[in-house]
């Protein structure tokens, strides 16, 4: 088997029993992205001789009893918007064009400290904006199942990397499904943990109060393993729940788990192939022993609005100290300074995310704001109700990740409503701040994967990864592997 | 047309944290620009602010010493404008929910007392600061005072005149001195007022339309400012035209101000509640111990001190301005247990000294003890009480002992009849005139004859000792 082919914890396992070295983990990392990524464009920036040394560094620490994590030594790589010391950080926009943060992510750290190689920085969309992976300025990201297809969004080059192999696993982040629907178009695994739960420190925010950290990874070991590394209390995190790490075995027992199947996530727009392999893989977990039941959660209508609204608003907010003074893009002429941050933000931000700056801003102007953001908080706790109404009764809810396979490319970013609205399933996820697991249930017609969604109470983690796991057990949908193009042969 | 003033001030004060709002950098004041900033206050990607609890616990203490509610459940919200001395493009600041409400300051105005409302006081962070250079025609960013913890207290609109706006400044920065929240440093800008300004005709129950004054640095300056926007304002109405609500900046050299740009009146803030931080629930308990933890507040030491020493009250109202005054009092009453005559020496040589050296009540070096040690000097008849003026300057100046400096310098008091009898025969025998003249009855003679004295004695003999023995002589003649 391809080195490249392992899961994370396979080669961890590897390396720890000095079967195979980090060094060499690491280049054929390397060589995976130089034959795929021209194809995938997966990344915005590899970092191959800072990976190399590093490579050896761990090495060190392994073969000195340092590390002894079971992530130790395996080649990894984070979403462009996490801060890494020294290292291009550019939330895909021309705006921080050449910044390189002073200091690293909380997260990153974390996995720094339990020995990760950092292979480099995945593409994204810009500012975490997006559904497609499509609005980076270094250009889309490729779906590695179909090339003609996005990898969905905003972490599409985390996801797609490791469908392609490109690294063994990946930090995304997730504000309103950004982990979630990738992992889904590119038939992956990947989890947005509780609100709260891993540090969001050294995160660029998109949307502070629903912003998440997340692994993907090739199944369910991975992401619990890198989800155990990530979580835990940052006193530089006010809104990081003071508890301890996470420590626990993934069990493949659902008996007697209680799923709820909320018949508002299966709307008119579901694509049948979607809904009859979620109704398959609701099925599956039957005949393990768990117990099925629909239900209605008819609050979901309001979701996508109070959504795009708190997120926009918190995005004018926090985008706005990208002025072309401090760092990245400044214009080259100007006239004044309000003509310096115009045409610095003018020319730095690209089309969505200027859409969404001025949605955020309009909303929050005065005299709208009790008409906009104060009615979408009183949806959000609507939305947090409904949820724990929800969970008195069942202990997982089983939903569609989207309605939708992965859209061919081009087809989206010219209706941006319609693009909104796709993110039916995902939203009410981060409005409520609770924890969603995303495994592969099968595929479409045209082969293109398709992602069941797992929903869990807030800290509810354990029995969601368990959930996730014991389905993994007992199906072969996540070893599935796409036909790689290589962009030298294309 | 007769015309009165109603007024408002914001105060902002910056706290004596020792380290900022939202991170671990000093708020020391000074150093190189931008040495005191990290990538939290400069505000780079992806930080998160924590908060500092020493700046709750110091709103608490102010508005528990200024009779205001302690909000409860305590939030911040972001106000959001663009300025380069801004780096996150917001301050972090309460808009919704402020942590004191509905206080009062006791002021006194020409024996008329006062009440002023408070109507808020909440907690932000300081922006940094632009330096324009003139030499190469740009503006530099200085981040130091970024996020320096700020209080701003809000009064009600219940200001008639520039000498009530003083008082209740005089008053505020003794509370915040005597608390010891802040150093209340005008001229380092820890203390900022806004003056909110409207003129209408008297026995108008409506309010004028108002102006913000920004930008004003020191008490004078706040009098100056006053007095010109409100003939400003009169006169625009007397025009027959009306007053412009808008922020005006006091040039206090040129004793005018001066409307800002439109654009920069023309703020929609975006308030919305901080995502960042999490709510501050402050308990009954921890209220109750700020209260209990409190000093003496200026009020209440003012009468003690009028009742247990029978001062004076324009005295005591002086010396309990300042928190240094009375601690120099304290200080000195502890060693000569003589109140009145510390009181004296402060309202007489401290204060004059002070402002012949313009030195601020809290940039006095001296130690204290030193000023009771002189008063029992002169009490005790070892220097007499013109020396000890001259002696009392060196101890202002360079902080000298009294008893070593009169030591040193020869100063005791000359209390032997003999050298005094020497010098009195040698002025009568050089004075025939004088002498002349108070044989004719010209009793003044006899205030000349004994400054020639004390002058030969080089001011230090005791002066009942030269009067009399001065007389006895002059009788004998």
């Amino acid at each position: 088997m391809d080195l490249c082919q392992m899961t994370a914890l396979e080669l961890g396992k590897k390396i720890q029993a000095k079967e195979i070295s980090v060094a060499e983990a690491t280049k054929a990392a390397l060589d995976t992205i130089e034959q795929r990524d021209s194809e995938y464009n997966c990344y915005i920036t590899v970092c191959k001789e800072e990976a190399l040394k590093r490579a050896e560094e761990v090495q060190k620490g392994i073969d000195e009893g340092k590390l002894t994590s079971p992530l130790a030594g395996v080649p990894a790589a984070v979403k462009d918007n996490l801060c890494v010391k020294g290292m291009n950080t550019s939330c895909a926009s021309k705006m921080l064009d050449g910044f390189k943060p002073i200091y690293t992510s909380k997260a990153v750290q974390n996995l720094m400290d339990a020995g990760m190689v950092l292979l480099g920085k995945t593409n994204m969309d810009e500012f975490a904006m997006g559904s497609t992976s499509e609005t980076s300025k270094f250009g889309a990201v490729k779906n590695p199942w179909d090339s003609n297809r996005v990898p969905g969004g905003s972490s599409g080059g985390s996801a797609a990397a490791v469908s392609a192999e490109e690294a063994f696993y990946t930090l995304g982040s997730d504000t309103g499904g950004s982990i979630r629907q990738p992992a889904s178009y590119c038939g992956i695994t990947g989890l947005k943990p509780t609100y709260g739960t891993v540090s969001r420190y050294g995160l660029i925010a998109y949307a502070s109060s629903l912003d998440q950290i997340g692994p993907l990874g090739k199944n369910v070991e991975d992401v619990a393993e890198v989800y155990k590394a990530i979580a835990g209390h940052d006193p530089k995190d006010s809104t990081s729940v003071k508890q301890a790490a996470p420590q626990f075995t993934l069990k493949d027992n659902v008996k007697g788990l209680r799923i709820g199947i909320p018949l508002d996530f299966i709307g008119e727009g579901t694509e049948p192939d979607v809904k009859a392999k979620i109704y398959e893989a609701a099925k599956i977990l039957e005949g393990m022993g768990a117990t099925i039941e629909e239900f209605h959660m008819s609050e979901l209508k309001y979701a996508i609005p109070a959504y795009y609204i708190i997120a926009c608003a918190e995005a004018s907010s926090n985008l706005s100290r990208y002025d072309g003074i401090k760092y990245g893009y400044c214009a080259d002429k100007y006239d004044d300074l309000t003509d310096l941050y115009f045409q610095s933000r003018t020319q730095g931000f690209g089309t969505e995310v200027k859409r969404r700056i001025m949605i955020g801003a309009f909303v929050l102007s005065s005299g709208y704001y009790d008409a906009y953001y104060k009615k979408a908080l009183q949806v959000k706790a609507l939305m947090k109700k409904a949820y724990d109404n929800a969970f008195a009764k069942y202990d997982v809810l089983l939903t569609p990740t989207a309605p939708t396979t992965a859209p061919e490319i081009g087809k989206s970013l010219s209706d941006p409503l319609k693009m909104y609205l796709s993110d039916i399933c995902t939203v009410s996820v981060n409005l409520a701040g609770l924890p969603g697991l995303v495994v592969p249930c099968g595929f479409d017609s045209q082969g293109l994967p398709i992602g069941l969604q797992l929903i869990g109470n807030a800290f509810a983690e354990e029995t969601l990864l368990n959930t996730g796991y014991a389905f993994q057990c007992n199906t072969s949908f996540h070893k599935q592997r796409p036909n790689f193009k290589t962009g030298k042969e294309a | 047309m007769d015309f009165e003033t109603v007024m408002g001030l914001e105060v902002h004060v910056e706290l004596s944290t020792k380290t900022k709002i939202f991170c671990s950098c000093t708020t020391e004041f000074g150093g190189d620009p931008n040495t005191h900033v990290c990538e939290i206050c400069s505000g780079m990607p992806g930080v998160l602010p924590v908060l500092n609890e020493q700046v709750v616990e110091f709103a608490i203490r102010t508005g528990v010493a200024t009779n205001c509610e302690i909000t409860r459940y305590n939030k911040f919200d972001r106000k959001n404008y663009f300025y380069p001395d801004l780096p996150k493009a917001y301050q972090t600041s309460q808009l919704y929910l402020p942590i004191c409400q509905n206080g009062h300051i006791d002021i006194e105005v020409n024996g008329v007392k006062k009440s002023i409302r408070i109507k808020e006081i909440h907690m932000e962070e300081d922006a940094g600061k632009l330096i324009h250079d003139p030499w190469d025609d740009c503006t530099l960013v200085d981040y130091n005072r970024c996020g320096v913890p700020l209080l701003e207290i809000v009064s009600e609109p219940d200001f008639s005149s520039g000498e009530e706006v003083i008082a209740y400044l005089t008053k505020l920065k003794a509370i915040l001195q005597y608390i010891d929240v802040s150093d209340c440093k005008m001229e380092q800008g820890s203390l900022r007022a806004d003056v909110n300004l409207s003129v209408r005709p008297v026995g108008s129950t409506e309010l004028g339309t108002r102006t913000e004054m920004k930008n004003i640095n020191s008490f004078k300056a706040i009098a100056r400012a006053i007095e010109g926007e409100r003939a400003r304002q009169i006169e625009v109405i007397q025009e027959g035209k009306k007053v412009i609500q808008e922020t005006r900046r006091w040039d206090d050299n040129k004793g005018a101000s001066y409307a800002m740009r439109s654009k920069e009146n023309a703020h929609d803030y975006r308030y919305f509640p901080e995502p960042d931080l999490v709510p501050i629930e402050i308990s009954e308990e921890w209220i109750e111990r700020v209260k209990n933890s409190l000093p003496e507040l200026p009020e209440a030491k003012k009468a003690r001190y009028i009742a247990e020493f029978g001062l004076p009250e324009y005295d005591v109202d002086i010396i309990t301005s300042s928190k240094d005054l009375v601690k120099i009092f304290e200080r000195a009453c502890a060693v000569c247990e003589n109140a009145k005559e510390v009181s004296n020496w402060i309202m007489g040589e401290v204060l004059r000294m002070a402002s012949e050296t313009n030195t601020l009540p809290e940039d006095i070096t001296f130690d204290a003890a030193n000023l009771g040690k002189l008063i029992l000097l002169v009490k005790g008849g070892v220097v007499n009480r013109n020396t000890a003026k001259e002696v009392f300057e060196k101890m202002f100046t360079d902080n000298v002992e009294p008893e070593q400096n009169i030591n040193e310098h020869n100063l005791k008091m000359v209390n032997d009849d003999s050298v005094v009898l020497e010098v009195v025969k040698k002025v009568i025998d050089e004075n025939p005139n004088s002498i002349t003249q108070w044989k004719d009855g010209n009793d003044k003679v006899e205030k000349f004859l004994m400054g020639q004295c004390m002058k030969l004695l080089k001011g230090k003999a005791n002066p009942a000792i030269v009067t009399k023995v001065l007389l006895e002589e002059l009788q004998k003649i």
